[in-house]
């Protein structure tokens, strides 16, 4: 049981990244679908990164950029140029495939440096992981496990504590009044698209480097999608992202687990799971909608002064 | 955006139009190419390649119609979702239910005789792809759940379905334990027509059908009705659940009469990698043909010689196939981005 919470912890990583990346760009006002997109090119150009300089910092900002470079683009044609979100998002979930398969190509098989794996192999923090039960779940885990409660704690409080984070959602809620108190308002939307793109970047780069670190045709498998879905369950709040990202990290993982334990159902029906499971969430979020629990009220529309 | 001036424009005349639109496509081939320059390719090459490889030869010719044909029929299923702003990004997972249930009457009922056996499977087929499009519709009508999501997750669980077939009971056991469903039957193969398979005269016909349909048909009318305001159908009267059962069973019929034709014609079982990106594909395909079903057989064959010229060049000259899904995502950024300069006009500041 606890080496299977522990696993699961690890296997949420990517999601919480996604997530609250998604989270942020949607609170600003934009629904980008191009998650699944930018998280291929940020696993892509991490592994890339990581493999030619042996040298994690420049894996994690290679993913970043990579990242934030597909979310640029969605910006400047939904901000900037004011295209269909959804089919613009679309494209980059398309390019970010194309684009992944395109590098990755020559390097399917290859294993990441040793230098690299070192740096995110499991340390645990001292006095903390000799909490009873908890301790081992939670605090021996690898670096970017801890970034993931960091970057949750810094933007719960980012989102909610600061001014910025007020214009911010401001911007998201209601442009057009943003706008008329002095927000600069193109400004909020292209930097929370751009953080937001980093950290699915940061996502992905997590499934390439650490969860297997040997490159893969496709390593993201739906979980930029299972993203999306996990904003709308999550109502937008950052902590709770993190929760329900907990319980679809051990989902995605319950299949590999229950064949381990003998159990004999087939793996392919066992991993159906987060699938459905994600398919019940947008079912009960819908259903919850109906009673406040409201997406930013200018979500995904399209904001041009001259209109108001 | 101090120093520039952005308006409203007025209705652009035609001609305009069209210009702006085809600056838009040879900007993107010229933003690709710069691409394809940064990693060490020559672009004029790679171009002169995906043609070489699309038409050079009448088998090549051939390999193109048959990468037009799934590609024409699921963009006319995606067309009809999209009319409907019904975002079914599911193409893939209708895809694999109409093989599915394809390949079930192929393999369990294939003593029958083929002109019984081939409309039967595409039945099937069309019923099976309707059905798996129709339950995100279906909660979309009901209870307003995200479509995209919903439709997307429905890809996977059809492919993991069709995976527990090909590894689990569906596991031919004369592959010599290689995980591989059975081969079909000779009757369940579709006939060549002209030398090609007669999937290219259903997609034909499936482009006339789905433009009469959408332009000339009450249903069709309504579909676009509820595509631009659900509460302008509600006040006319319109029955928007029913709008969207008939649009959905259509959008996951033709999708799922893709499966039938790719599993009898090309594969000739079930397996995996079946829908080959198709349903993504149509995505854009259907967008660039901003929804029309004429337009749209022009970019699908257009998209089919990209398809079958990057297939070529893999082979050939050893670049990834990958390459199509990047010229691709760049073709439809640009359209995409070209829309703003149709309905806006930029100049410099005090100089409107």
């Amino acid at each position: 049981m606890e080496s299977f919470l522990i696993a699961a912890v690890a296997a949420s990583t990517p999601l919480i990244f996604a997530t609250l990346g998604e989270l942020v760009t949607e609170k600003s006002g934009s629904l980008n679908l191009g998650v699944e997109g930018m998280m291929l090119m940020g696993a892509v150009v991490g592994f890339m990164a990581g493999f030619n300089t042996g040298s994690p910092a420049a894996a994690l900002l290679g993913a970043m950029a990579a990242g934030a470079g597909g979310a640029l683009l969605f910006a400047f044609l939904t901000v900037s140029l004011r295209a269909n979100q959804v089919v613009t998002g679309l494209t980059l979930t398309i390019f970010g495939k194309g684009f992944a398969s395109f590098l990755g190509q020559p390097m399917l098989g290859l294993v990441e440096p040793k230098s690299v794996a070192a740096f995110f192999s499991k340390k645990g923090i001292p006095f903390l992981e000799d909490i009873p039960f908890f301790g081992p779940i939670f605090f021996k885990q690898d670096v970017m496990v801890y970034a993931g409660y960091a970057l949750t704690a810094l933007l719960a409080v980012y989102m909610f504590k600061t001014k910025l984070g007020l214009n911010m959602r401001a911007t998201g809620e209601n442009t057009a009044a943003a706008d008329a108190s002095g927000v600069n308002v193109t400004a909020h939307k292209y930097a929370h698209v751009i953080f937001g793109g980093a950290l699915c970047g940061l996502g992905g780069a997590y499934l390439a480097l650490v969860e297997v670190p040997v490159w893969q045709s496709d390593v993201v498998v739906g979980r930029g999608w299972i993203a999306v879905a996990l904003v709308i369950f999550a109502s937008w709040r950052p902590v709770k992202a993190f929760a329900v990202s907990l319980v679809f990290g051990g989902l995605s993982i319950l299949g590999l687990r229950m064949q381990s334990l003998g159990l004999h159902i087939s793996q392919y029906l066992v991993d159906m799971l987060p699938y459905l499971a994600t398919i019940a969430i947008v079912v009960v979020s819908a259903y919850r909608n109906r009673k406040g629990d409201l997406p930013p009220g200018d979500l995904s529309v399209p904001y041009f002064r001259e209109e108001r | 955006m101090s120093l520039l001036r952005v308006s409203k424009r007025a209705e652009l005349p035609q001609g305009r139009v069209a210009l702006i639109r085809t600056a838009a496509v040879l900007l993107s081939l010229a933003a690709a190419a710069a691409a394809l320059a940064a990693f060490g390719l020559n672009p004029l090459d790679i171009y002169g390649a995906i043609v070489e490889g699309a038409f050079g030869t009448g088998m090549r010719a051939r390999q193109t119609v048959i990468k037009a044909v799934p590609l024409i029929i699921t963009s006319l299923g995606i067309l009809v979702a999209f009319k409907m702003k019904f975002w079914n990004i599911g193409g893939e997972g209708q895809i694999m239910a109409g093989a599915f249930a394809a390949a079930y009457v192929a393999l369990y009922h294939g003593d029958l005789p083929r002109p019984l056996l081939l409309p039967l499977m595409a039945l099937a087929g069309m019923a099976m792809g309707g059905v798996w499009a129709l339950i995100p519709g279906l909660f979309k009508a009901k209870l307003g759940t995200n479509e995209t999501i919903f439709t997307l997750m429905m890809n996977y669980i059809a492919i993991k379905f069709v995976e527990y077939l090909q590894f689990g009971p569906w596991k031919d056991p004369e592959a010599g334990g290689f995980p591989k469903i059975a081969i079909f039957p000779e009757n369940a193969v579709l006939p060549n027509i002209l030398g090609v398979h007669a999937g290219w005269v259903v997609a034909l016909a499936a482009v006339a059908a789905v433009h009469l349909f959408m332009n000339h048909t009450k249903k069709g009318f309504e579909i676009s009705v509820v595509g631009e305001s659900a509460e302008t159908a509600r006040y006319a009267g319109m029955n928007i659940t029913g709008v969207i059962v008939a649009a959905m069973l259509a959008s996951g019929g033709l999708c799922g009469l893709t499966g039938m034709i790719q599993a009898s014609a090309i594969d000739k079982t079930l397996g995996v990698g079946l829908s080959a990106n198709y349903g993504f594909t149509a995505i854009i395909t259907a967008w660039l043909a901003r929804l029309n079903a004429v337009a749209l057989l022009f970019v699908c064959v257009a998209f089919a010689v990209l398809l079958q010229g990057s297939a070529y060049i893999q082979l050939a000259m050893k670049v990834p196939a990958a390459v199509a899904g990047v010229v691709q995502g760049i073709i439809l950024f640009f359209v995409l981005g070209s829309e703003f300069f149709l309905q806006y006009k930029v100049s410099r500041k005090g100089r409107v």
